[in-house]
């Protein structure tokens, strides 16, 4: 496959409004999408405002919605579009731009404080821990999250509806609460803090309802839905509803411990 | 004057990488006001790409291993160039800092007994790399980051407000360490009064007056063209110091990691973890040869295996059989893969094949090593459980970096200035060991945090403040780029601007070029000709636009950093007339007994700032030469004397 002249439509502006631009622009074998971007910036628009790091789809900073769909530039190859095709690539919908593709992402850095921290068990000291692999293959599964927001960007509860926002953490950070809910060693319960009931109340949790787009978008591949979020409702629905199963968890767990 | 935003905090770390996010955590704990500056967004610095894993003798999974075991393979490594003291101190508190992130909520691979599990990497004696799959760097990042964030929740719980002790200043840049004249010092210096900076969303000026600086800005790598490194890695803490009046030290120390992508062209140079090695995989050539084998140097040749069966045995049982060649140190196996592609036993595209499809079954690929799996696939079409990856050198660490006091971190001659992570040089001496750098990052980004806390507190109420034609200078400088057009003094009419793009372009192949794995004297002396002609162009560098989020305007100020780094690489590298470690010389291509006690140190030839020198012969950086500590005894005494042979002076092994 030797070198062609593409088609791409970028959305240039920023806070007081904006609007697409059309470029052509050269594309060679294997490049991605963040390539064509790059040169954008080094041959004709030098300005051109745009998020990235490692593109090597490890550092998740350049999301960018590309013909509608939420997705990482950097893994984003060329070959998955026709050489006739126009490529529109516009700043993630859900965040308030600041300038071309970079987005104020702002509010996945408040949410991500309001989630309580890991909570270290007492009696044991650095060095102490131990945990089964099969007990850390869940979490950790949450822990390959990159942090590159596009799962946010498409939930439709805070896509469409900004007013959702206030109580609402998102996908990413309701994963969050389940990845320390299944933590072996955290020690929240010690304190007084029931991770599955804060989900609910305070995370939000009940404006989700399971339509999988967040997976779907998964540059990491995490079934957020399926491993982390359905998990978090039922144990959260037994919690606030039936107080036999809570009893009942409450013994198991002191009886393995023991 | 200027107006620009000003704000006092007691340290300021700049970088929020491991290091930085490490330092800003233990001065915060210390009582120290902490403030953090990372160009990125926080939690995307470049730390999240370490894929291996950290370095730290915990002896989980072989229970001989120790701190003196891990002292030894970091000084073999960097061929005995290392700061001692620094691997000393590395090698014993990295097991501390590892577990600590365990009670942060890091959850790493486990054992069968439930402990952290270790894996095997190129010349450590035993597994030692602690790891998540090969995403650790990942983990790592996000746990400091999240022990961050547990820190502010604690002071919002106390004050009101999260920021009121520990901020971070994220997508912002520093372009100068401010300082005042140091009445009390002999030598006329000066110390640290905080840094100037701009915000990228906004490009706003603002000042941060702060008695203590650390920095933690990584790396060089993007003044090269084939590199794993991602465009923060401008060099920008190296010139900030040099800028400061605080000495390089051995910045001819160049890593290429030995196997980097090279197809597709747009991939080329990003990393293949040495993991794929650690696990398992083997190098060949096109002739479907364990090359390796012929390349075992005379320093390791009792350590590693002979044969193909004993390297296979090895991974079994490593107590009686010794490690394969592909597991030797990175700068070995990089020389080597060039070597061969230039013997014409390349792979297609220009490297050499390593493969894992033959030595595991494909669900074992997949779960220990799922982004190398997922990168080749995604990314060049490879599907790593069925055929060899196409690999080949890439630039990936700088050795060299910051001169700094062991012990506290503490950069020499510019009080209240720290380093840590990869921009302090030292530690690793003349070649990292895979792993040795998340520990680095860990260990001295304690320290670094500790010490600056502490001389913070220690000042008082005797802070210096901010000297404001220093602000005005750095406002002027930053701005630059915006009225590059017009007449340029003495010539008859002005002349166009340049694009900062191309500028860039011509540096980093440059220093593929001419600067690269293997060095000439000609070729060399050529680049610093080089680096003359750009670094007078780069004033002209202009920008379109205005300061609101402006890449290129960035990219403009960036270019001082890494034409300042770049130069020292060059000339440091000219004056070493031997090969070690990350420098080989074609024209002296043997390790000289007598050149390991020497460091070269660069420093700004104008203190004045005068930063376009057209003279390639005088440039902008003055090289001393200066000769090391001698290595303590009780150390020497951890290494048998016909190792020690191979790399110390005659006079130095009978003193």
């Amino acid at each position: 496959m030797s070198g062609y002249t593409a088609h791409f439509r970028v959305w240039r502006g920023d806070v007081g409004g904006g609007d697409l631009e059309d470029f052509k622009v050269e594309v060679n074998e294997g490049e991605v999408v963040l390539d064509i971007i790059h040169r954008l910036q080094a041959t004709q628009a030098p300005d051109l405002a745009v998020r990235w790091n490692c593109k090597a789809g490890k550092c998740g900073s350049c999301s960018a919605e590309i013909n509608g769909r939420p997705r990482l530039m950097c893994m984003t190859r060329m070959s998955v579009f026709t050489r006739e095709e126009t490529i529109t690539v516009t700043p993630l919908r859900a965040f308030p731009v600041v300038r071309d593709l970079v987005t104020d992402v702002g509010f996945n850095y408040q949410k991500a404080r309001e989630v309580p921290s890991f909570v270290p068990p007492s009696g044991l000291g650095p060095g102490e821990y131990r945990m089964m692999q099969e007990d850390v293959d869940r979490p950790q599964e949450f822990r390959k999250c990159i942090e590159c927001f596009l799962c946010q960007d498409t939930c439709h509860v805070v896509r469409d509806h900004e007013e959702n926002k206030q109580a609402f953490a998102g996908p990413r950070f309701l994963m969050r609460v389940a990845e320390l809910d299944m933590h072996p060693l955290d020690a929240a319960e010690d304190t007084g803090l029931d991770r599955k009931t804060t989900a609910q109340d305070e995370h939000g949790l009940g404006y989700c309802n399971i339509t999988k787009c967040c997976t779907e978008v998964c540059p990491e591949g995490i079934k957020i839905t399926d491993n982390a979020l359905i998990p978090l409702k039922e144990r959260a629905v037994d919690r606030k509803y039936d107080p036999l199963v809570w009893l009942g968890s409450k013994i198991r767990r002191r009886s393995s411990a023991g | 004057m200027s107006v620009v935003d000003r704000q006092e905090w007691d340290v300021v770390v700049v970088g929020a990488g491991g290091a930085g996010l490490r330092a800003a955590i233990e001065a915060r704990e210390r009582g120290a006001r902490t403030a953090v500056i990372c160009k990125s967004l926080f939690g995307k610095a470049h730390t999240v790409m370490a894929e291996g894993g950290i370095a730290a003798a915990m002896a989980n999974v072989n229970e001989n291993d120790n701190w003196q075991v891990h002292f030894r393979d970091t000084m073999r490594g960097g061929k005995f160039l290392n700061q001692w003291r620094m691997a000393e101190l590395h090698a014993q508190e990295a097991p501390d800092r590892v577990w600590e992130l365990e009670t942060w909520g890091a959850l790493f691979d486990r054992t069968k007994d439930g402990r952290i599990s270790q894996r095997n990497f190129g010349g450590h004696e035993y597994p030692r790399l602690a790891h998540v799959g090969d995403r650790t760097g990942l983990e790592l990042i996000r746990t400091l980051q999240q022990k961050i964030v547990a820190l502010q929740q604690e002071d919002h719980k106390e004050t009101g407000d999260y920021e009121s002790r520990l901020k971070v200043f994220q997508e912002c840049t520093v372009t100068r360490v401010l300082t005042v004249s140091d009445s009390g010092s002999a030598a006329g210096g000066s110390r640290v009064s905080g840094v100037f900076a701009y915000d990228r969303e906004t490009g706003r000026f603002f000042v941060l007056e702060a008695p203590a600086v650390v920095i933690a800005t990584g790396g060089i790598g993007k003044s090269f063209k084939v590199t794993s490194n991602s465009w923060e890695y401008t060099g920008d803490g190296h010139a900030l110091a040099l800028l400061a009046g605080a000495p390089l030290l051995n910045m001819e120390f160049v890593q290429f990691h030995p196997t980097g992508m090279v197809w597709p062209p747009s991939v080329k140079g990003i990393l293949v973890t040495e993991s794929v090695r650690g696990d398992g995989g083997v190098l060949r050539n096109s002739e479907g040869k364990r090359f390796m084998f012929d390349y075992i140097p005379d320093v390791f040749k009792e350590k590693y295996a002979e044969s193909e069966e004993e390297g296979d045995r090895w991974y079994e049982d490593p107590d009686h059989n010794r490690r394969p060649p592909e597991l030797l140190p990175r700068d070995e196996v990089a020389r080597a893969i060039n070597a061969e592609v230039k013997a014409g036993r390349g792979s297609p595209h220009g490297g050499v094949f390593l493969d894992v499809s033959t030595r595991m079954p494909a669900e074992v690929i997949r779960r220990r090593l799922p982004s190398m799996y997922h990168q080749f696939k995604e990314l060049a079409d490879v599907d790593i459980t069925a055929e060899a990856m196409e690999v080949g050198p890439t630039c990936h660490y700088v050795m060299g970096g910051i001169a700094v006091e062991s012990d506290t971190a503490a950069a020499r001659g510019v009080p209240g200035l720290y380093a840590a992570g990869e921009v302090a040089g030292g530690m690793h001496g003349s070649n990292r060991l895979g792993g040795n750098s998340l520990s680095d990052l860990l260990v001295f980004g304690r320290r670094a945090g500790l010490h600056a806390a502490e001389y913070a507190a220690g000042l008082g109420g005797e802070r210096p403040s901010v000297d404001d034609s220093q602000v005005d200078t750095a406002a002027a400088e930053a701005l630059r780029p915006f009225s590059a057009e017009g007449p340029v003094p003495g010539e008859q009419e002005g002349r166009p601007p340049e694009n900062p793009y191309t500028l860039h372009q011509e540096l980093q192949q440059a220093m593929n070029d001419l600067v690269g794995i293997i060095r000439r004297e000609g070729e060399m002396e050529q680049a610093l000709e080089k680096l003359a002609d750009l670094r007078v162009r780069t004033r002209r560098a202009g920008v379109e636009g205005h300061r609101q989020f402006n890449p290129g305007w960035h990219l403009a100020l960036d270019l001082r950093n890494m034409l300042l780094v770049s130069e020292c690489v060059a000339r440091a590298a000219l004056e070493r007339t031997e090969s070690r470690g990350g420098h080989t010389r074609e024209d002296h291509p043997a390790m000289e007994r007598e050149w390991r006690r020497i460091n070269l140190l660069c420093r700004l030839a104008d203190p004045t700032g005068g930063l376009a020198a057209t003279d390639p012969v005088v440039g902008q950086i003055a090289l001393t030469r200066e000769t090391t500590d001698p290595i303590r005894p009780d150390l020497l005494a951890l290494f048998d004397k016909e190792e020690l042979v191979k790399y110390l002076a005659e006079e130095e092994l009978y003193e």
